[in-house]
């Protein structure tokens, strides 16, 4: 089912979110959720890297350029990365890529950075529902979906 | 001071101290000048510096121009705004201080263009960063060439660059996305803006990679857009407002905007002003436990 059909879908318009996550925290976060059997919007779909020190702002691209409607990017706490530094570089790179959107007119609703550690399958599940509640307000991203065609 | 910047060409080929001195010449109408690459002290007098002397030269001393490299040790006519980015590629690893002779030009400004000169230098034809230069008297340098210049800029900046960005900060996200498009969907994909810049040397750029191929090498809106925004981004907390990039475009694509709020971004962020520090990391490639992360859930 591509994303128009599922945008008209009966039931409404469904977004679709990435979240490009570091292994050793928020995945294993997001993972606790599930055995703990929490229940969440299924809207998210997980992309598992080694550290967010790996997430490229071309992923970010990449992932709207293939019809996310929301993306969100997520990792280790400040002094609890995997690698010690990954996750306080890729801090720095995304003050200047968050504003490199902005500055290029994405709506910041459709972009999200947090910090998730491993136990903190609560703030997984509560995150996921808002930005997934947050994007299905605005629509489907169509301003880039359009330049897709 | 042609006189002056002629006599230390002169005498540093002749005493061997540098291989060639890169500068700039007349064009053979003397319309427009245009690099010489002066490699014999008899040609030292082919050097001209005036305010046509727009092109940023220490494009010249990267790895994109191996045979120049070749040649030996080269001395650059710079202007202030051209010694940040050779600035830049030392504090990159990419020239070493030792291996370039810098000959600073004391500078009054220059025109955005070439095609603007009509004889003489007014405001409203020269770049936004000669109105906010703080190098006129350049700032790392072997020698200086041309009387002190007495200029104070501006506390906020100003000039056209600087009033569009704030017009656009208050433009809503949907008026600077359709701007943006409009403007990305002109161009060609002939990435003269990455071989203007200096600090674009990678030996093989991320456009080029296929395997995976993250960026559409088509000049489609969808690759134009992720070209933009990846050229940008490898900039952000390096580029140092030149504007060789915006000046080679040949779409018009108003890359100084994205540059200068890049800029501004990483000043306001990190206190980071690219290309006066040669001791200094780039921004990005250091951190800071304490930077801020108000934007971060
Ligand atoms: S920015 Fe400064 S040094 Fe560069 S051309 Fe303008 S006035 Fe001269
Ligand atoms: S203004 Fe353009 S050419 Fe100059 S340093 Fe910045 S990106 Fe490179
Ligand atoms: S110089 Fe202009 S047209 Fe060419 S690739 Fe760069 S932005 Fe596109
Ligand atoms: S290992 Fe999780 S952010 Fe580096």
């Amino acid at each position: 089912m591509s994303e128009k059909s599922q945008a008209t879908a009966p039931g409404g318009f469904e977004p679709k979110i990435t979240a490009l996550v570091c292994n050793w925290c928020t995945y294993a976060g997001a993972d606790l959720a599930g055995t703990s059997r929490m229940e969440y919007r299924p809207n998210v779909r997980i992309v598992k890297l080694p550290c967010t020190g790996r997430i490229d702002p071309l992923f970010i691209i990449k992932a709207f350029e293939k019809g996310a409607d929301g993306v969100l990017v997520s990792g280790c706490h400040p002094g609890d990365c995997h690698y010690t530094a990954g996750n306080y570089h890729s801090r720095r790179r995304w003050v200047g890529f968050k504003g490199l959107m902005e500055f290029t007119g994405i709506d910041m609703r459709r972009l999200h950075f947090s910090w998730i550690s491993a136990s903190e399958a609560i703030k997984w599940v509560d995150l996921i529902n808002n930005v997934t509640d947050e994007v299905k307000a605005l629509g489907p991203f169509t301003d880039y979906q359009q330049i897709n065609e | 001071m042609e006189e002056q910047l002629r006599k230390e060409a002169r005498r540093l080929l002749t005493e061997g101290e540098v291989a060639v001195v890169i500068g700039y010449g007349w064009n053979s109408r003397k319309t427009r000048v245009t690099p010489v690459f002066i490699t014999n002290p008899d040609d030292a007098d082919k050097l001209v510096f005036n305010a046509l002397c727009v092109n940023n030269l220490s494009i010249y001393l990267t790895r994109k121009y191996k045979d120049i490299k070749a040649l030996g040790k080269p001395a650059i006519v710079a202007k202030g705004c051209d010694i940040k980015n050779i600035v830049i590629c030392v504090s990159e690893g990419q020239v070493a201080r030792d291996n370039v002779y810098i000959i600073g030009m004391s500078c009054t400004g220059v025109v955005y263009k070439q095609e603007l000169w009509q004889g003489e230098l007014t405001d409203n034809i020269m770049p936004t960063k000669c109105h906010n230069c703080e190098v006129r008297n350049p700032h790392v340098t072997d020698i200086v060439i041309g009387d002190k210049v007495d200029f104070t800029p501006p506390e906020e900046p100003t000039g056209m660059v600087f009033d569009k960005i704030r017009e656009f900060d208050r433009k809503t996200p949907k008026e600077r996305w359709d701007f943006w498009i409009d403007h990305f969907n002109r161009c060609i994909k002939c990435y003269a803006c990455r071989q203007a810049c200096s600090l674009c040397y990678c030996e093989r750029c991320i456009t080029d990679k296929n395997q995976p191929q993250w960026i559409e090498t088509s000049a489609h809106e969808r690759g134009n857009l992720a070209w933009n925004l990846i050229r940008a981004q490898h900039l952000t907390g390096r580029c140092t407002e030149c504007g060789e990039c915006e000046r080679a475009c040949p779409a018009n694509i108003p890359l100084n905007l994205v540059n200068s709020k890049q800029a501004l971004i990483v000043k306001e962020s990190f206190g980071y002003k690219s290309g006066f520090d040669m001791e200094e990391h780039p921004p990005m490639i250091v951190y800071k436990p304490e930077d801020k992360d108000d934007f971060i859930k």
